[in-house]
This record gives C-alpha cells, structure tokens and sequence, in this order.
C-alpha cells in the first residue's frame, strides 16, 4: 500500500511521528486565520519592508533606511514614542481608576451605563473634530481661555496646546475611555468574596491589593496599556490637526514623505519609516510578553 | 445610374481636394479662411491667416473641450458662458472639479480622440512636468505677459493667479507695515502659514515671501527660514494648520497666504485686511496650454485668444483673480477699476519662482524647516 518513492508517508503510516500522535488535522481550523494574517498583516509588511530598498526611479538603495539617522526622523521618534508612553501609563492609570469607581457603584446602575456607553463613543472621537473642540474651548481663542485669562493666563509661558503637551491632553481625551473600555472586564472578574477571605484572615487594604487583586489584575493592566501605547503610536489625524509644522509625530513623517505639492516625495523613505514604527511596535510588545510572564507567576 | 453618381461623387471629391489645396497656400497671405493643417500648427492668429479667419476656422469647428474648470473657480462660470454666445461654440465642460494632474493625465488617455481636452489649466509644477504634451501658441496680447512668466515658444503661458500676502485680522493685531513688525509682543501665539511648507505650495512660497523680505534672494531661501526660527522664538509662530474654521475663530488671526484666497476670508472676519510687503511681491499663477493633438485646433486657439482679450481678463478679475495682463491693462485703462479696487494693493515688480528656483527652496527647507520651529 505504501506509494513508490515517498519513504516518507510509508513512515508515517508504520510508525505515528511526534511520540505516537497520530497526524493530525486539527491545523485546519486556524486556516482563515492564518490566511487573514498572512494577507492582511504579513502580507504588507512584506512589501513595505522591501519597497523601502527602491527609490523612485525603481534601483535598488539602502539609502532610505539610512536616512531614518536625520535629525528630524530621531526627534519624530523620541518625541513619539515619549508622547505614546505618557498617554498610555496616564490613560492606563486614570482609566482603571476610573473604571475602580464605576464597579464599586451598582452593577446595573445609572453611572455604571452613562460611563460605558460614553466611553465607546469618546474611544473613536479622535482626528481634526477633536482637535477643533479642543482649539475651539482651550485654545488661543477659545471661550475657555478667553474667560480665565482674566484670572490666570494659563499661556504665558507659550501655547503649550500645539506643542508636546497639548498633544499628550488631548490623546487622553480618548485614551481613558478606551482603558475603561478594556480594562472593565478585569475588575469584574475581582469577586468581593477574595476581599472578604482576605480580611477574614487579618489582612488589611494594602494586603488584600498587594497580594490578592494586584497580581490578578496587573497582567490584564499591563496588556491594557500596550494596546494604549499602540493606539496613541498610531494616531494621526489628531496630530495633524493640532500640530500642522514640524510634524512632530512619526505617522506625520510619512504622511509628509509620501505627499508633496511642492515635490519633496520619497515614498521609499516613508516606507522605511513605517518598518521602523513596526520594529519599535514590535520590540515593545516583545518586552511586554517578557513582563507579562513575570507578572503573570502568581506571587 | 449608378455609374454616373459615382462620377460625380468622384468629381466633387477632386474639386474638394483642390480648394483645400488653394487655401492651404494662400493662408499665409492674409486669406481670409484657415486649413485644418494650418491651424494646427499655426503659433499665432497670423499663422492662421489672421484673427477673423480664425474665428470662422473655430466657429466651423462649432466645438470646444475644456476640462478642470469650477464654475465658482476664478469666475470660469462666466468665461465659458459669455465665450459660448458670443462665438456660438459649444463647450464640453469635463470633470470641472479636477486637479492639473487629472487634465495631464486626460491628455495622455484620450490621446487622439474627439474627446480629449482642447485646452488646459494647470499649476506650473504640472506645466513644466509636461512640456512635450503642448502645442506652441502666442495669443495677440502675447508681450503684455512679462518674460518670466511664459514660456519663449508659447508652450505654456500664465494665465491668473496672485501674490503672497499676510492676512490678518484688524481687530486682534496691529496694523502691519513692516515684515518685522510681525516679531513684536502683539502677535505672541498668533502667526500661521496655510500648511507645511515640506509640503504645500503655499506655505512653501510663504516662507520665500519671508525670505525676499528679510532681504534674501530667491536663489537662497535660508533667511525666509531663519525668519520663522526667530517667529517661534519670540513665541509668536502657530503650528496649528490654518483654516477657514481657525481663522474664524480667531485662532490664527494672522495667515501667511495667496492675496485673492487671503480676500475671501473678509467674508468670515469683517476686519480681516491683507498686506502684500512692497520688497517681497512673490508672484504664483496657473498656466494656460493648448493640447497638441487638440481635437478642435481652432477652437482651441480662438478660447486663449479670448481669454487673453481684455473681456476674458476682465471676467477673471471679477473672480479676484488678478489676470496676468493686469499690469498692461491698468497702463491702458481698459481694466476693470470696480473689481481690481477689490483686491488687496500692490505696487513694486513682482518677483516668480524659476524651477530650479523653487527645486533649490524645497530642499532647503525639507532639511532644515523640522530643525528651525521646533
């Protein structure tokens, strides 16, 4: 029975691989997923990873990943990777805070519904509409400002508004709504009864946070964070919006390499920065599973 | 029966090809009609046998395809209008919301069609991008444009467009007379360009009106740099991207922007005023080119006769757009006075960007526009 020539299948058939497992077929259910990876994910990873070796006129170059050493693209990065990692820890902090004060209410209750629901609104509102309202109320000529100048001049010391920090207030807007969003499910999963156990067996607030709901809910803070960091990495509207010169932001760079009236186009040079936010992306979700693993031993 | 009308046919056919023939040689000498092999290459209304032969060329044609042209556009609705009854041409209006790339790239697919663009449009980036698409042409009016602002042969040639200017808003900021004044107290958080000059056209020519101000050249665009370096020093420069909306609000009262676009925000903000410096007029106009395989060849030429009449000069100026004849025109007087009061005053010689001038500028500020306002 076994087919001429293809050894291999004649093994299998005698002698099951994998210490006696038989072939299984078990793979197949993971096939769209896979697919849908490799289009979708892979796919053009791919082509932009190698796209970034051609320059306009289609010879190959490694000049585009050699010009992510400007001056320029090295702030772009500090400043965005700084700008995401603020917005995610302080999004991440005052979400889960936010989040703590809405399960301790009624599970059912009013707050709990008017808090979820808005925040699966202000989760989306990002891009020139928010960056507007903000110009609009806080701004320069904003109603908001124009009514406290007359006690404090929060601009005095410059419009921090289209500058870093302005930037890092209104990602916030919809960075804490989505930390409610994701970490919510967390602290459901805390049941009162640990907190009960643990006081019945002398152990205080700090005990009960420290050793009970501090390791259950730090890897679900930690992966709520990342997925902060990623959202506020990626963003671009918003920034395009609020800070128009400069281009402050990496997704900005790219925007600014692949459209030019005035013919300042590198589309090579944009896709090698796209890698670049891929790799950054990447290395820290790398350093993320390592923390995950460490803060996932129980104790 | 059918012998004989083949004849005929054959005799008409013969006679046909010999008028042609007559009038091909004659049309240099002033005749009063215009071949078909004439008109196409003819590099002037003479070479068509003069300014009549080619109105009646084009009004045989009866035809006319224009693309990219916005009825609210630089007063387009009225050109096509008043051109169409007064020749009793009929215009084909393509695609009127398209951009000079969409009219180069309408050239090249419609090729020798009946369909393809007559004339074009377009922004000098895509004029000089394309120089081999055009056929040569010099309109009656042709040594009003000033030299820098054609092409010698007539490939292409401009047509309106307008200067750089600082726009601001009256009530909020002082009255401008000096580019410097713009350093001062008064304007702290309240100066924007209309975009990244990395990337817009004009935010690119904002900082090289800067330049010429703060004595620079137009070969040499660092100063126009250094100028908004110091802007954001004195802590006076937004980075926020000027808009209609944000000059509303009063967020940018002070935009660095085109004269006739700077105009319109008047409707918005009563007090805005716009101020063009007398050391820096930067000029930037659109361009007119006629198709070299333009289906209607007369029609063609006869539309930039027309628009380049002190009627179709007249009609843009209506639509704030300073024609490119405005200068001779004010000289004659044949000038629309009513609509040119509308736009904001000019007086010394308007500088232009060359290609390898405006080449020169991007590079520059592409390395060294991040470093300088941040």
């Amino acid at each position: 029975m076994t087919i001429a020539g293809s050894p291999a299948v004649a093994t299998r058939v005698g002698r099951p691989l994998l210490g006696g497992r038989r072939f299984s077929l078990d793979w197949i259910g993971a096939v769209p997923f896979l697919v849908y990876v490799a289009i979708f994910l892979l796919l053009p990873s791919a082509i932009v990873a190698i796209g970034a070796f051609f320059n306009a006129d289609g010879s190959f170059t490694t000049e585009n990943y050699l010009h992510l050493s400007r001056s320029y693209v090295v702030k772009a990065t500090i400043d965005t990777m700084s700008l995401s990692a603020i917005t995610a820890i302080a999004g991440a902090a005052l979400g889960a805070l936010l989040s703590y004060a809405i399960v301790t209410g009624a599970p059912n209750g009013l707050l709990r519904r008017v808090v979820v629901s808005a925040s699966g609104v202000l989760a989306q509102f990002g891009g020139v509409t928010l960056a507007f309202a903000f110009i609009a109320s806080i701004g320069p000529a904003g109603f908001v400002y124009l009514w406290a100048v007359h006690f404090f001049d929060y601009y005095a010391h410059g419009i921090w508004l289209f500058a870093l920090p302005g930037l890092a207030l209104v990602y916030l807007y919809f960075q804490i709504p989505l930390m409610v969003l994701v970490f919510l499910p967390a602290l459901d999963g805390i049941k009162p009864q640990w907190r009960e156990a643990a006081e019945s067996l002398g152990g205080n607030t700090w005990h009960y946070w420290r050793y009970v709901a501090g390791p259950i809910l730090f890897p679900a803070f930690l992966g709520a964070t990342l997925l902060l960091f990623a959202n506020a990495f990626s963003a671009y509207a918003t920034a395009q919006a609020l800070i128009n010169q400069g281009q402050p932001v990496l997704s900005q760079q790219i925007a600014g390499a692949l459209s030019s009236e005035v013919g300042a186009v590198e589309p090579g040079f944009a896709k090698a920065i796209a890698i670049e936010m891929i790799v950054i992306v990447t290395l820290v979700t790398v350093g993320y599973s390592l923390l995950q693993r460490r803060a996932a031993r129980w104790l | 029966m059918k012998f004989g009308k083949l004849t005929r046919q054959l005799c008409l056919t013969v006679v046909a090809v010999f008028v042609v023939a007559a009038c091909g040689s004659t049309s240099g000498g002033g005749s009063a009609s215009c071949s078909e092999s004439a008109v196409k290459t003819a590099t002037s209304a003479a070479g068509c046998g003069g300014m009549s032969a080619l109105e009646a060329a084009a009004k045989a044609e009866g035809k006319l395809n224009v693309i990219a042209l916005p009825r609210d556009w630089a007063n387009y609705g009225a050109v096509l209008d008043s051109f169409a009854s007064k020749y009793g041409i009929a215009i084909t209006s393509d695609n009127p919301d398209g951009s000079s790339q969409d009219e180069v790239n309408a050239v090249q697919q419609l090729g020798t069609t009946s369909r393809a663009p007559d004339v074009l449009d377009v922004g000098m980036a895509v004029a000089l991008a394309n120089l081999n698409l055009f056929a040569p042409y010099k309109v009656a009016t042709w040594s009003d444009i000033l030299d820098s602002q054609k092409e010698p042969t007539g490939l292409w040639f401009q047509d309106y467009g307008g200067f750089m200017s600082v726009g601001y808003d009256s009530s909020k900021v002082p009255t401008i007379t000096n580019f410097d004044d713009l350093l001062g107290s008064q304007f702290k958080g309240k100066v924007a360009l209309n975009g990244n000059p990395k990337q817009a056209n004009a935010a690119l020519n904002g900082v090289m009106m800067a330049n010429l101000a703060e004595g620079g050249s137009l070969d040499d665009i660092s100063k126009g740099v250094d100028f908004f370096h110091r802007l954001k020093q004195a802590g006076n420069f937004v980075p926020v991207q000027a808009t209609t909306a944000t000059v509303k609000n009063g967020t940018t009262p002070v935009v660095f922007d085109w004269d006739y676009l700077s105009a319109a925000h008047g409707t918005d903000v009563p007090a805005w005023k716009v101020f063009v410096p007398n050391n820096a007029i930067l000029g930037g106009y659109y361009a007119q080119a006629i198709n070299k395989n333009a289906p209607h060849p007369a029609a063609a030429r006869l539309w930039e006769e027309y628009l380049y009449s002190d009627a179709g000069q007249n009609l843009w100026l209506a639509g704030l757009a300073r024609p490119v004849r405005q200068a001779a025109m004010e000289k004659s007087g044949t000038i629309d006075k009513a609509a040119a009061a509308k736009l904001p005053p000019v007086n010394g010689t308007p500088k232009f960007l060359s290609p390898d001038q405006a080449t020169a500028a991007k590079n520059y500020v592409v390395a060294h526009w991040d470093a300088a306002i941040s």
